[in-house]
C-alpha cells in the first residue's frame, strides 16, 4: 500500500468527525418537550390526540375557510362554537397564552419552524429570567 | 324477427347512457363541494379531501354584515383635515399598517390625495379653490372588475364571490407586484423593507410610531407581501361598519354635518348609499377603465 500510513490517519480522523455528533451527545438525551397547558381553559377544539396529529391541517382549513370564503365559525366536535383565529382564539391570552411553552417546545425539540408567527402577533411574554410567578399578583 | 346482436348492441348502449346521464348532469349542476355534501351527507368527508376541495370547515357568524355588493360613497365636502387624518389613523392603527416616512416605502390603505391626481379626468383650472385644497380620501375601489386579480398568478388577491370585497391572501403572495402594475389607482403597497422589526429572536416587541405596539388582533405582514385596503372583512365578520366609516360618520355627528362616507349594499334598492347615489351626481375614479369601482364620489 502506498501512503499507508497517511490513508489510514485520514480515515481515523474522518471517521472520528463523521461519528462526533454520536459520541459526543451521548448519554445525554436533548430535552423532551415540556408543553404547559392552559390554565383557564380545559377543553381544545378537538380532542387532544386528533390535535396532537392533525393541528396543521385544522390550522390550514381554519385560514383557507376565514380568508377566501369569509366563514369564520366554527363547531367543535362537542358542539361549542369557537371563532376560527389563530392569534385571537389559540394562542392568545385567553387559552394557550404563551407560545415559548407550548408551540415551540415541540417545534423545536423536531427542528420545525413554521412561519405563522412571521406575520401573526403572539401573547406578549415577560423574559425568562425573571421569576414572576412570585411578584405578580 | 327476433332481436339480432348488432340491435341488442345498440338499445343496451343507449340504456346505459340514458341511465348515468341523471346522475352525472346532477353532479354537473352543482360545484363539486356541494356535490360531495349531498353524497355524503353533511360533514363526512374526509379532512384531506376537505382540504382539496377547499370546504370551508365552518359558517358565516350570525352576527356578520352581509350584502351582495358593498359600496362606499364619499361626500369630499364634508371631509376636513381633522376627519382625514382620524380616518387614516383609524385604519392604520387596527391594521397594523407601519409607519413609514419615506414615500418610496411606504404603505398605504387609505390617503389623502390631491382633487387632480384622484380625479385627473375631471380637473380644470378653474374648478373650485375649495375642492382643489379639500383632503380627497382614497383607497382601494373593490373593483367589479378588478385588474388586479386577474393579473395575480397565484390568486393570492381575488374577489369574493358573495359581497365583491377585493382581497388579499397574504400566504399565498409571492411579492411579484403584478397587481401593483395592473390597478390604476395606486391602491396597493408592497412591503420594501420588514414592516415590524423584532427586537429579539422569538420575543414579541414589534414598534410602530411612538414605540405603538401592533394591534394584537389582527396580524402584521412581512417584507415582501403586497398590502392594501380590505374594505374591513374581519370588522364586517363582527358585524362592525368599516372603521374609517365609523370614525368619520361619529366625527361628522360631533361636527353637525352629513356624514362623509357611507358604506352599504349597491344591490339593496332601500340602503343608505343607494339614496345618496339617487339624490347626489356621483363621480368614480377612472370609470372610463372599465374596472366598474365601488367606491363613489359626491364633490
Amino acid at each position: 500500500m502506498y501512503d499507508g500510513g497517511k490513508i489510514i490517519t485520514g480515515v481515523i480522523i474522518g471517521l472520528v468527525f463523521m461519528t462526533f455528533p454520536i459520541w459526543y451527545t451521548s448519554g445525554r438525551a436533548a430535552k423532551k418537550p415540556d408543553i404547559k397547558l392552559p390554565v383557564k381553559e380545559k377543553q381544545c377544539v378537538e380532542p387532544k390526540e386528533y390535535m396532537r396529529v392533525k393541528h396543521m391541517q385544522l390550522l390550514d382549513l381554519w385560514r383557507d375557510s376565514v380568508v377566501r370564503v369569509a366563514q369564520r365559525s366554527y363547531v367543535a366536535f362537542n358542539g361549542v362554537k369557537y371563532d376560527m383565529s389563530l392569534q385571537n382564539t389559540c394562542i392568545s391570552a385567553d387559552c394557550h397564552a404563551k407560545k415559548t411553552e407550548f408551540c415551540d417546545q415541540c417545534h423545536n425539540y423536531t427542528g420545525v419552524v413554521p412561519y405563522c408567527w412571521d406575520c401573526h402577533i403572539e401573547p406578549k411574554e415577560e423574559p425568562a429570567e425573571k421569576p414572576q410567578a412570585e411578584e405578580k399578583h | 324477427m327476433g332481436v339480432n346482436r348488432r340491435k341488442f348492441l345498440k338499445i343496451a348502449g343507449i340504456s346505459t347512457l340514458g341511465a348515468a346521464a341523471k346522475p352525472a348532469a346532477d353532479a354537473l349542476a352543482m360545484n363539486p363541494i356541494e356535490w360531495l355534501d349531498k353524497k355524503l351527507g353533511g360533514f363526512t368527508v374526509p379532512e384531506t379531501l376537505l382540504h382539496f376541495f377547499h370546504k370551508p370547515a365552518g359558517f358565516t357568524p350570525g352576527e356578520a354584515l352581509t350584502a351582495k355588493r358593498w359600496v362606499m360613497v364619499v361626500n369630499v365636502r364634508q371631509i376636513d383635515e381633522e376627519i382625514a387624518e382620524a380616518c387614516m389613523e383609524v385604519c392604520h392603527r387596527i391594521h397594523n399598517v407601519p409607519h413609514i416616512k419615506n414615500p418610496k416605502h411606504e404603505i398605504k390603505w387609505i390617503w389623502d390625495e390631491h382633487y387632480k391626481h384622484a380625479l385627473p379626468g375631471q380637473h380644470h383650472e378653474h374648478i373650485d379653490e375649495a375642492l382643489k385644497k379639500a383632503p380627497f380620501l382614497v383607497l382601494c375601489n373593490h373593483c367589479e372588475n378588478p385588474a388586479c386579480v386577474r393579473v395575480c398568478p397565484t390568486k393570492a388577491t381575488f374577489k369574493r364571490k358573495h359581497d365583491g370585497i377585493v382581497l388579499m391572501d397574504m400566504h399565498r403572495c409571492i411579492g411579484c407586484r403584478f397587481c401593483m402594475a395592473a390597478c390604476p389607482f395606486g391602491a396597493r403597497s408592497f412591503n420594501w423593507i420588514i414592516p415590524w422589526p423584532r427586537e429579539g429572536a422569538g420575543t414579541m416587541p414589534r414598534f410602530r410610531k411612538d414605540k405603538e405596539p401592533p394591534n394584537p388582533e389582527f396580524p402584521t405582514r412581512v417584507k415582501g407581501v403586497v398590502e392594501k385596503c380590505n374594505f374591513c372583512a374581519e370588522r364586517l365578520a363582527k358585524g362592525q361598519i368599516p372603521a374609517c366609516v365609523e370614525t368619520c360618520q361619529e366625527l361628522c355627528k360631533e361636527k353637525g354635518r352629513e356624514p362623509a362616507l357611507v358604506f352599504g349594499d349597491l344591490e339593496d334598492p332601500d340602503s343608505e348609499v343607494r339614496q345618496l347615489l339617487r339624490s347626489h351626481h356621483t363621480l368614480r375614479r377612472k370609470p372610463e377603465l372599465g374596472t366598474n369601482p365601488n367606491v363613489y364620489y359626491i364633490v
